[in-house]
């Protein structure tokens, strides 16, 4: 990947907010990142971090009480946020496609599964019946679903979890779609199947060149799948780089206690390292940084700064951006650590 | 396992069977049955932390509440302190539940919405009858401090507190009567990492003040290798691999292990590793295949594993395993 290629996709600013009873939930506020072709970007954050509505958002899928507020979402150039809806069913399924994390609970139960992927061939193509046929029954071989043939007749209940996942990611696939969003793919499946659906996904980015925007919340998920890193909380990213720097050179506190939180197979510690706290509420979002009442750095070099003015994600280098006071200067505040 | 270790054990279960009746055609006649657990047995010591690993479907919740004599067996016995819990009266049972007890996975199910924190907590103080309203209440509020939660926690209700609150409060309650042994059932798997870690070092801490021994339920095998001092691997309603957290992670021997474990991604993106993708589905219990379980998805799979059941044999590294590989 050259440095100097074109986006595919272009994230600027996106705000999507919901209007709720209680007030006004912010799950997404001002994100940026881009997305190059043929690379897998990976966003990963925990459980309200806004990582789903991000998705949802660039696919317009939000609905009632939330909404888009603002930024741009550029696909190929072109702002898919000002596009009319007749014109966003085009995208849907041509340049971009969707597949979540229920399988089974986002298939209809009362079609088969053959029925429903070949539905994008029947909206989105002038192909005759007979080779709609051909078509979905290539793409059950393609995502390596058993007996193709019998299995486009099977109704989802009939299917395990991990094959209901391959129908969808055969349903993604069918339109040969430019980029494909995964949203937390595998989190509901076993792990000898989350290994399979990986490797899936892993030869449709080497044979096919898909993008990919892959959304989860397991940093090994993301280790082994994505080229960049976008880490969110709080509907902001924090930081931003390549898979190699994140996780042998984490700068943001949170990246830092979040990759020692973890358990890993074959380093036994009697203690985890703790995030203390939890995520403030989205409604109520404290000023300053959004971390800063969890973070151990602003208590170590006691920082002010961090509770009254909110940081910007800040490029460190071209390919490393980081929003956190300690790399960044501001009127009378002067940047803690020097990365270069 | 030594006799001795046996004889010492808090809990033992001996070749414990459930099965469940499917019913089916007009008449609602058993047709089939589902073979949830099939012939289990280990021991577990006071104050150790014994892992059961495996996925959805292989018995491992079964087992848990089974010996927790919240769901009856089929077959065998399960022993806490040398008593058969099956055999005991409904006075001696009831002594017994405040013994063992259970945390379970889901947090926001788990608790009485329209109890306050106070009053779940101190549900088994006021069943078992321990002291007066206000020492109870007093105990209420020292289980609250020792899972880190604050004293004007107590008058709130379920709904006001986060997933990782919740999972505290659940921890309370299990604590509340002072047990010996906790099934801990998936209790982090709803949690985000940064609150995972946090309750993981709270069970650790409680189970060294109050010397708990727990059986940890868990599908994440780093979770299991973090908390467990052994680990039971379970495969379709059978343990097939049993050993000591370190044997099991330094040589894992089943080859189902093997799979399981190379399957773990390794939050390490220069981690090369031999990765053991296995094929198809976990079959259907209802209808196990023949002989060993696990022969149509195993990658060394021989003639006579299809035919004939492996049982657990003790292996030279110290760790039992059912598996045709080493017999």
């Amino acid at each position: 990947m050259t440095e100097n290629q074109k986006p595919l996709l272009e994230v600027k600013n996106l705000k999507t907010y919901f209007y709720t009873r209680d007030g006004i939930v912010k799950a997404v506020d001002g994100v940026d990142f881009q997305v190059k072709p043929g690379e897998v970007l990976g966003v990963v954050g925990e459980s309200g971090c806004g990582k789903s509505v991000t998705s949802l958002s660039i696919m317009r899928l939000i609905k009632k009480p939330g909404k888009i507020m603002g930024g741009e979402v550029l696909f190929d150039g072109k702002n898919l946020l000002d596009l009319p809806e007749k014109r966003m069913v085009d995208v849907r399924g041509n340049d971009i496609s969707i597949i979540f994390q229920q399988p089974q609970s986002s298939l209809n139960p009362v079609f088969n599964v053959g029925n429903q992927v070949s539905e994008v061939f029947r909206l989105h193509s002038n192909l005759k019946k007979n080779q709609i046929k051909k078509r979905t029954v290539g793409l059950f071989q393609q995502v390596g679903i058993p007996d193709a043939d019998e299995k486009v007749r099977s109704y989802p209940h009939e299917m395990s979890g991990g094959q209901a996942q391959r129908v969808m990611i055969a349903m993604g696939l069918a339109l040969d779609p430019k980029l494909l969003i995964a949203d937390e793919p595998t989190t509901a499946l076993d792990v000898t199947i989350q290994a399979q659906i990986l490797d899936l996904m892993r030869a449709l980015k080497d044979n096919q060149g898909t993008a990919m925007i892959l959304i989860t919340h397991d940093l090994g998920v993301i280790a082994e799948m994505a080229d960049r890193v976008a880490v969110m909380y709080a509907g902001v990213i924090f930081e931003q780089t390549d898979v190699r720097t994140l996780f042998n050179k984490p700068l943001h506190p949170y990246t830092q206690g979040l990759l020692e939180s973890i358990p890993a197979l074959g380093e036994f510690k009697e203690y985890l390292t703790v995030i203390p706290g939890s995520v403030p509420s989205l409604i109520d979002l404290p000023p300053g940084c959004r971390f800063a009442s969890r973070c151990g750095a602003r208590t170590k070099y006691d920082l002010n700064i961090c509770t009254e003015i909110e940081p910007t994600l800040n490029d460190l280098s071209p390919s490393h951006s980081v929003r956190c006071w300690l790399y960044q200067d501001y009127e009378g505040h002067q940047a803690i650590l020097d990365v270069a | 396992m030594s006799e001795d270790s046996k004889a010492n054990a808090l809990v033992q279960v001996d070749h414990l069977k459930k099965y469940y009746p499917v019913r089916g055609g007009v008449l609602r006649q058993i047709t089939a049955w589902v073979q949830a657990v099939d012939d289990v047995s280990f021991e577990i010591q006071p104050g150790e932390t014994v892992g059961l690993v495996g996925e959805s479907g292989c018995g491992k919740t079964t087992v848990g509440r089974t010996i927790l004599n919240l769901i009856d067996p089929t077959d065998g016995e399960v022993f806490f302190e040398s008593k058969n819990i099956y055999d005991l009266g409904k006075k001696e049972l009831k002594q017994l539940r405040s013994e063992m007890q259970i945390i379970f996975q889901d947090p926001f199910a788990s608790l009485d919405p329209r109890l306050s924190i106070a009053d779940s907590i101190g549900q088994g103080l006021r069943i078992h009858k321990r002291g007066s309203r206000r020492e109870r209440f007093e105990q209420v509020l020292d289980i609250l401090n020792k899972v880190g939660l604050e004293e004007y926690h107590a008058r709130r209700f379920p709904h006001e507190f986060s997933g990782g609150q919740r999972q505290r409060i659940g921890i309370a309650r299990a604590l509340a009567l002072k047990p010996k042994f906790i099934v801990c059932d998936e209790p982090v798997s709803a949690l985000d990492v940064s609150i995972q870690s946090q309750v993981l070092n709270l069970l650790r801490d409680l189970q060294k003040e109050f010397n708990l021994a727990y059986l940890f339920i868990a599908h994440n095998l780093s979770v299991v290798e973090h908390i467990s001092n052994r680990v039971a691997v379970m495969y379709l309603g059978k343990i097939v691999e049993f050993a000591t957290r370190e044997e099991l992670f330094r040589e894992p021997l089943h080859p189902y292990t093997q799979a399981l474990m190379s399957a773990v991604p390794v939050p390490n993106p220069d981690y090369e590793r031999n990765r053991i993708i296995l094929e198809g589905d976990v079959p259907s219990p209802l209808d196990p295949p023949s002989g060993c379980r696990f022969h149509p998805r195993c990658p060394s799979v021989m003639d006579h594993c299809k035919e004939r059941e492996p049982e657990m044999k003790p292996h030279s590294s110290g760790s039992q395993v059912a598996c045709w590989l080493y017999e």
